[in-house]
């Protein structure tokens, strides 16, 4: 959406500020629309009524994304591919993180396919009080089998509930896929410039999203994205080609620059389709699993900054997935939204009057660290979340937002009754050791002043050394 | 899957029932049906003929049960079952032209793309040279140049003038680091002239930096004068442009840094960093009066780097072409969002023409080793997958971390660890056109073993 004044969108709403969208004004539920909080469907009666038939019509298409938005998948674990209106995050915000798709083989024995599709589909890590997953799973037809691929996929289906990527050129193999999984909206990879009347057959037959692969060539992906909305095709994934290396990698990564400037800043509606990365292609490059991997890495990083709205990806390490998925994390974040959580105390587990009060910042990530490294050890405490304007530990002790005054009115706030704790003690942050005197003298007794860990990965050690307090 | 019934068919298994009087029974004409199960759905005209060609075979049983005497008229309405498949209506006619059969197109169309340039872009970056020549007065074996992009890093508006540049690290007294880390340094932890010499000839540092961190009073609290010496010997170790970097002390860090820049004088050296919590006009002067290149640093706010930036020049009297800004490094999954926005913010402001943000930018990506990622065993958390292994998360970390900022606008980072800074290298150079690779046929991947 290029619009960005609500007063253009109150236009085509009824304003009767009936209420039933939640907000109190129609002008207010107009602004909601221009930052995405709400959606055209929340206005009742702009979607019964059929005297706004036509305002209905306008206000969907101006509040359409620059960039289309294509579903892959059913219920639960679909995905939003695209859906975008900005060229870099900071002007608003991206939406939707570019799904990452672990690919497994049709020659694989099935105890191997088995295994990798349970591990990528049961990979999680927990950060800022969310769990970092996986979305989709490719299937690569190395046999070019139309039996065994839909072996294949038979089996994955059966082992896993994520969205898939059918990946052939061979529109008999795909077809065999299809039959299986078109029921779960799969993506199939890929229409090329040999295929692509069979494979538009394939996408029409089983109304299935589609990707087009014209590698270095965009005057032939636009064609080919022009002649699939010709034929009524619209759910469309555009692969311009990664090159993993070279000269051509320079070229892949211009080319994503100017598919996504054409879609946001030059509304070309004709080729604003979700663009396709294949990280997967640092293994074309070496033998050496470690570097692949880590090439991997890299490319992703470059297309999940500059436009990569979708990839397929191989490597499955620890030391990869991790950074990668965090990467991906940290700039899909939405940077209107400030990362704090709600001053004030917290409980984790069931803690009493033998628990210790351990002292944190409001910064989203330094709470949820601290609050999972308790929890996910079973220790039962009460954590004290002071406002520090969402500074961590460091920078606010650095920076003077948090100090011992804030600490002690915090802790006086919540009426906290220090009188029925066995063990009256505050926990400090290692990295604030350095006002664990003048608390002493604010607190006067009324709790001791303990210095913890300066990582909260380290509590639980710290809990077996110095807790209870002698 | 398609399912076929013909009246053929049911003749037949008729027959096999033994019912003897279909005998001289004549069915006119066959029915055949198919349905195809696979599509995704089914259309209002098929739906509608669908149910048509059902209602001919009801038609033909009617017929047949009439023949074998059955009183169908007395007991049925035949005429409604007469309407029944009578041609479609006319409303269901024109619903059904309004979802067009699917046709394949028989040529590709034609189309061209183009795509403009970032017309309000309108300011270059400033070029800054660090190191000098013989030739200029000083004696490196030669200088880097900052700077001077008119476009985002990596855009197609414009090439960019110089790859981005890697400083590595090197400290005045051993320190804590990761494992995967020290393990580089473990035999040169003790003389910053032989680290020095190590970054360079082993590791291929394009700079180096002193950091001298034992002059903190919590620490060794080094003599000003002491400091300046370790300068002095690693100016002598290596023959690349150096950087200068203090303890973080806002006390001592302008008194050991002018030291350090006298000691330096005519080098042009990098002072890492005047700070606007601290005396950042006496390190200003020092690098004027000293030719050196000062490093403007502020914490993730773009309007205290303009203010930074605007006092150095204007009352520090540091001139435009010796100002680096360093606008703080938060870490991959430790606040790198607010990193990126920032330096991207910063980059795109001075595009654009804010001549108090035209300059290159620093990263010190070495904080990727802060971030518990990166050097941690296991995680704390027992709900999380594995972590793997840590010797080889730490160096992605770093990787991830420094190449993420060059995308945002980094012209030189300050580093550790030997592979990220290979890394760092070679994504950053690829992708500015000046590796040559033979490039694998992009396709290949959906067939490859693994």
């Amino acid at each position: 959406m290029k619009e960005s004044s609500p007063l253009n969108l109150y236009k085509q709403l009824p304003q009767t500020n009936c209420k039933e969208c939640g907000e109190q004004t129609c002008m207010a539920f107009a602004a909601g629309l221009i930052d995405r909080t709400k959606k055209v469907e929340d206005c009742t009666p702009l979607i019964k009524e059929k005297k706004y038939a036509k305002k209905l019509d306008t206000l969907k298409s101006i509040v359409s994304p620059e960039l289309a938005l294509v579903l892959i998948g059913t219920g639960e674990k679909q995905v939003k591919v695209g859906g975008e209106d900005v060229m870099y995050r900071h002007q608003m915000t991206f939406f939707n993180k570019s799904p990452f798709a672990y690919d497994v083989a049709d020659n694989m024995d099935e105890a191997k396919l088995v295994e990798r599709v349970k591990k990528i589909s049961t990979w999680r890590k927990f950060y800022i009080g969310k769990w970092e997953q996986v979305e989709m799973i490719a299937v690569r037809s190395v046999s070019d089998d139309p039996a065994k691929f839909a072996a294949c996929v038979k089996k994955v289906m059966e082992t896993s509930d994520y969205p898939l990527i059918l990946c052939s050129f061979n529109p008999k193999v795909l077809r065999a896929g299809l039959e299986v999984a078109a029921k779960n909206r799969p993506l199939i990879y890929a229409a090329n410039k040999d295929n692509w009347q069979e494979v538009a057959k394939l996408a029409d037959e089983f109304k299935v999203p589609v990707t087009l692969s014209v590698p270095f060539d965009l005057d032939g992906l636009k064609s080919m994205a022009a002649t699939f909305v010709g034929m009524g095709l619209k759910d469309l994934i555009l692969d311009p080609g990664t090159a993993p290396n070279g000269k051509k990698l320079q070229e892949s990564l211009l080319n994503f620059i100017k598919l996504r400037r054409a879609a946001v800043e030059e509304a070309q509606r004709d080729i604003a389709y979700p663009v396709m990365a294949l990280p997967i292609n640092a293994w074309l490059t070496t033998q050496d699993p470690v570097r692949a991997a880590y090439w991997e890495s890299v490319l992703t990083g470059a297309f999940v900054i500059r436009g990569g709205a979708i990839m397929i990806k191989h490597s499955i390490e620890a030391y990869s997935m991790m950074p990668d998925m965090h990467l991906r994390f940290n700039i899909y974040t939405d940077p209107r939204k400030p990362v704090q959580v709600k001053p004030g105390l917290y409980k984790v587990g069931t803690p009493g009057p033998e628990s210790p009060v351990i002292v944190t910042t409001n910064f989203a990530l330094t709470y949820y660290t601290v609050e999972s490294d308790v929890a996910s050890n079973s220790i039962n405490a009460y954590i004290l979340s002071v406002n520090t304007d969402g500074i961590g530990v460091q920078a606010s002790v650095a920076g003077g937002q948090l100090n011992p005054t804030k600490i002690k009115e915090a802790m006086d706030e919540t009426g906290f009754d220090w009188k029925g704790q066995k063990y009256p003690a505050i926990m400090l942050p290692g990295m604030a050791a350095k006002f664990s005197g003048e608390l002493e003298d604010l607190f006067a007794g009324k709790a001791k002043i303990m210095v913890g860990p300066e990582d909260s990965g380290r509590i639980v050690g710290w809990m077996k050394d110095f807790w209870p307090p002698k | 899957m398609a399912e076929k019934i013909t009246l053929s068919d049911l003749n037949k298994t008729l027959s096999e029932m033994n019912v003897q009087s279909l005998e001289g029974v004549k069915i006119e004409g066959d029915v055949e049906i198919e349905i195809d199960a696979g599509a995704g759905g089914v259309g209002p005209l098929f739906a509608y003929y669908f149910g048509q060609e059902a209602a001919q075979i009801a038609m033909q049983l009617i017929k047949f049960a009439k023949a074998v005497g059955y009183p169908v008229d007395a007991l049925m309405q035949p005429v409604a079952l007469a309407q029944a498949i009578a041609p479609a209506p006319k409303e269901l006619a024109a619903a059904a032209a309004a979802v067009p059969a699917f046709k394949i197109a028989s040529t590709l169309a034609s189309a061209k793309f183009a795509v403009g340039t970032d017309k309000t872009w309108r300011l270059p970056i400033q070029e800054v040279t660090i190191g000098a020549t013989k030739a200029d007065g000083g004696s490196r074996g030669h200088v880097v140049k900052l700077g001077g992009e008119k476009a985002m890093p990596f855009f197609p508006d414009a090439p960019m003038p110089h790859n981005p540049k890697i400083t590595m690290d090197v400290f005045d007294m051993p320190i804590g680091m990761a494992k995967a880390v020290k393990m580089h340094y473990e035999d040169v932890i003790n003389s910053p002239a032989e680290w020095a010499k190590k970054a360079v000839k082993q590791y291929g540092a394009d700079l180096v930096t002193v950091h001298l961190i034992s002059t903190d009073p919590l620490l060794k609290d080094t003599k000003p004068q002491d400091a300046a010496k370790t300068v002095e010997e690693v100016l002598q170790a290596v023959d690349v442009p150096i950087c200068i970097g203090g303890s973080g002390n806002p006390e001592k860090d302008p008194i050991v840094l002018s030291k350090a820049a006298e000691a330096a004088q005519g080098e042009r050296v990098l002072i890492a960093s005047a700070n606007l919590n601290m005396d950042w006009e006496k390190i200003g002067k020092a690098c004027v009066d000293n030719g050196h290149v000062c490093l403007a640093w502020t914490q993730l706010e773009i309007n205290s780097q303009k203010e930074l930036n605007r006092k150095l020049m204007k009352v520090a009297k540091v001139p435009r072409e010796s100002i680096v800004m360093d606008p703080t490094t938060a870490a991959l999954a430790y606040g790198l969002d607010f990193a990126y926005s920032n330096m991207e913010r910063i980059r795109l402001g001075a595009l654009k023409g804010d001549e108090e943000l035209t300059f290159p930018m620093s990263s010190g990506t070495t904080n990727a080793w802060g971030v518990r990622e990166a050097w941690m065993v296991r995680s704390p958390n027992k709900d999380d997958s594995d972590w793997g292994d840590r010797m080889l998360r730490g160096p992605i970390w770093e990787i991830l971390t420094g190449f993420t900022l060059a995308m945002a606008g980094v012209d030189i980072f300050m580093m550790m660890h030997p592979q990220a800074v290979a890394y760092v290298h070679e994504i950053t150079q690829s992708l500015m056109g000046l590796i040559e690779a033979k490039t694998p046929d992009t396709a290949s991947w959906l067939k490859m073993e693994v």
